[in-house]
């Protein structure tokens, strides 16, 4: 489990190419340790989104460097030849909305990721249990997506982001849906969670009300970002 | 691991039923059109079957008495008694004729059959209720799908007959039951004009010179008399004897009768070949276009259930799923989908369509079986497109932006 966290280094990602050429991203550089949640702000078409795909493998970047752990994973390319598995067992997501599978109950939800990377079903649904008692959602393990409340939901896509026991997870704005009691909660799970599994989290959001939660946050503006660190943020 | 395809089916059952039940039906007509064809092939090979012949003598150059019509002297067939081989050989007419019965009337073949007794070529081989035919007039045995009841009358051309026997599954080549009656009422009922026609060519036959000389005075009345009466039927039921090869005999009735002779092969190839073949080719297509419509629904539906499913695909995509479990769950719901449709559509084929169809709508496992595997390529097939647009969805969907 956990690793090094993940380092960044001069990440660039352009579209199209002459004189059409768009430079979403011209100057990453971040570096988040595990158990850290770090805030990834910045306005809209800053980069965010761009940012998160690269760091997710979804998309590939146009040059930089990226470490997970120990392992290079982007070098002026990408390094794993396999980026579902990576996807799968390196990295976790938890999105604005939480996205479970609708005819999955929760503990299934859960527990396909592990299932999906060749882990016996008893032990991937132990797994997710585990979470759940520690997000505090074990009472509804049988229920299905649409019997949760929002902030249950969420919590579940958290576990689904953790099960794997990935070194970084992304989240994307993943207290957007929710009230302000809810949405430091989450943050709180997140902190708690990154401690417990020593995971690096990148929470990229709008959100006014958590940005204080944060110890480090990266503002991102024009494709490139700054960092900003601070005391005293965290809900600690 | 866990079965997407079967959880989500659990998870919206009501949609996979209602539309399975939908495409059941579907496939219920197509099975019950090939059930259809089926009948009809076994119409045929019941009627070559009940007739006990291994030999069928017809007109020369024809194809008779079933595809084309037939004409041969009704004394031909002591001559073929005597040949090499031949066992039992006996005279038949065939009729087709609408008759009236209470409460609507019927089609049916009349059958012709020479006095004898059961075992004589042409004659019904068993019966379900009363006798046979034991009088040489107005008697008749008729298959119980005419609707005929035992002490029945029934008029054919001028006389009434008395059904004294039922039989089953005594059917013409296009299913029309059949009703047996002595050769020589269906000799006359073949050959009977109404009473005007007869007065008309008697009188032409008066007035012709020739036929009425004042010298030969019984010469007219003869005439008339030829005239009156039928010695023709359609064709000579030929039993070969057991040892004899069937062919060699056709071919000495061929070369010393100077008629043609038709085998057993040969004659379900003229009922199979061409007596049905237009029909079994306008079946053929109706199975092939039920067949695309078929697959142009299933292929519709996975692909709107799998369009429902956009999201959980990027979603699933971005957390790492493989595509061939993505392309398991969208073939597996598809294949799922043709199994309930074709459990209904056996159901509804053999329980609902074929007992209301009028013709005879013959289910063979086998067919059943073609079919079963046929639905499921089609459902496989059907669900290329939808595999096609779930592998297109790009996994950062998923992230948005």
């Amino acid at each position: 489990m956990s690793g090094k966290g993940i380092k960044i280094f001069g990440l660039r990602k352009s579209y199209g190419s002459g004189d059409t050429a768009v430079e979403a991203l011209k100057k990453v550089d971040m570096h988040v340790a595990p158990g850290e949640v770090v805030g990834l702000i910045g306005p809209s078409g800053s980069g965010k989104t761009t940012l998160l795909k690269c760091l997710g493998a979804v998309i590939e970047p146009t040059a930089g460097k990226m470490i997970l752990g120990d392992d290079v994973i982007y070098d002026d390319g990408w390094k794993v030849k396999d980026l579902r598995a990576l996807r799968r067992d390196r990295i976790g997501f938890v999105f604005q909305a939480p996205y479970l599978i609708p005819f999955l109950d929760v503990t299934d939800n859960v527990a396909l990721l592990p299932m999906l990377a060749g882990i016996p079903n008893t032990e991937a649904r132990n797994r997710a249990r585990e979470l759940f008692k520690a997000l505090d959602v074990e009472h509804r393990a049988k229920a299905m997506p649409s019997q949760l409340s929002g902030g249950e939901q969420q919590r579940v896509a958290i576990a689904r982001g953790l099960v794997n026991r990935p070194p970084v997870i992304l989240a994307d704005e993943p207290t957007a849906p929710l009230d302000s009691e809810r949405a430091l909660a989450v943050i709180r799970i997140l902190n708690d969670m990154a401690k417990k599994f020593e995971t690096a989290i990148i929470v990229v959001t709008h959100d006014e009300k958590i940005i204080p939660t944060f110890r480090r946050i990266y503002h991102i503006r024009d494709g490139v970002t700054y960092e900003e660190a601070g005391e005293g943020r965290n809900v600690e | 691991m866990i079965s997407l395809a079967g959880r989500d089916i659990l998870h919206s059952w009501g949609k996979f039923v209602f539309t399975g039940i939908g495409l059941g039906l579907l496939i219920g007509i197509t099975l019950s059109m090939a059930g259809i064809y089926r009948g009809m092939v076994d119409d045929a090979k019941v009627l070559l079957d009940n007739s006990g012949a291994d030999l069928w003598v017809v007109q020369k150059d024809t194809l008779g008495p079933y595809a084309e019509p037939s004409s041969i002297n009704d004394n031909i067939w002591r001559g073929i008694r005597s040949i090499p081989g031949v066992d039992q050989a006996a005279n038949i007419t065939y009729l087709t004729m609408q008759v009236r019965k209470k409460g609507g009337d019927v089609r049916v073949m009349v059958a012709g059959i020479t006095p004898g007794g059961p075992g004589i070529p042409g004659w019904p081989p068993y019966l379900v209720a009363g006798r046979q035919i034991t009088s040489s007039h107005y008697e008749a045995v008729a298959d119980i799908a005419s609707g005929l009841k035992l002490g029945e009358r029934i008029k054919l051309r001028r006389n009434y007959y008395t059904i004294v026997g039922l039989t089953r599954r005594m059917v013409s080549s296009s299913g029309d039951p059949m009703i047996f009656i002595p050769l020589k009422d269906a000799q006359e009922a073949q050959f009977l004009k109404d009473n005007d026609a007869i007065w008309a060519q008697r009188r032409r036959t008066a007035e012709n010179p020739a036929f009425n000389r004042p010298g030969v005075p019984g010469l007219l009345d003869a005439i008339i008399a030829s005239q009156s009466t039928n010695p023709y039927v359609n064709a000579v039921l030929v039993r070969v004897k057991k040892g004899h090869n069937p062919e060699q005999v056709a071919e000495y009735i061929r070369r010393w009768k100077r008629l043609t002779v038709y085998t057993r092969s040969q004659m379900e190839e003229i009922l199979i070949g061409k007596l049905i073949a237009t029909a079994s080719k306008q079946i053929f297509m109706f199975l092939v276009i039920l067949s695309i419509v078929s697959s142009a629904i299933v292929a519709f539906i996975i692909y709107t259930l799998t369009l429902g499913k956009i999201r959980e695909i990027a979603v699933l995509k971005l957390i790492g799923t493989k595509n061939r479990t993505i392309i398991g769950l969208i073939m597996q719901q598809s294949i799922a989908l043709g199994v309930i449709g074709f459990v209904v559509g056996k159901i509804s084929a053999t329980l609902l369509m074929a007992p209301i169809f009028p013709k005879y709508v013959l289910l063979e496992p086998l067919d059943s079986a073609i079919g079963f595997i046929a639905v499921v390529m089609i459902c496989v097939l059907s669900s290329i497109v939808a595999i096609r647009a779930a592998l297109k969805v790009d996994p950062a969907e998923a992230i948005g932006g």
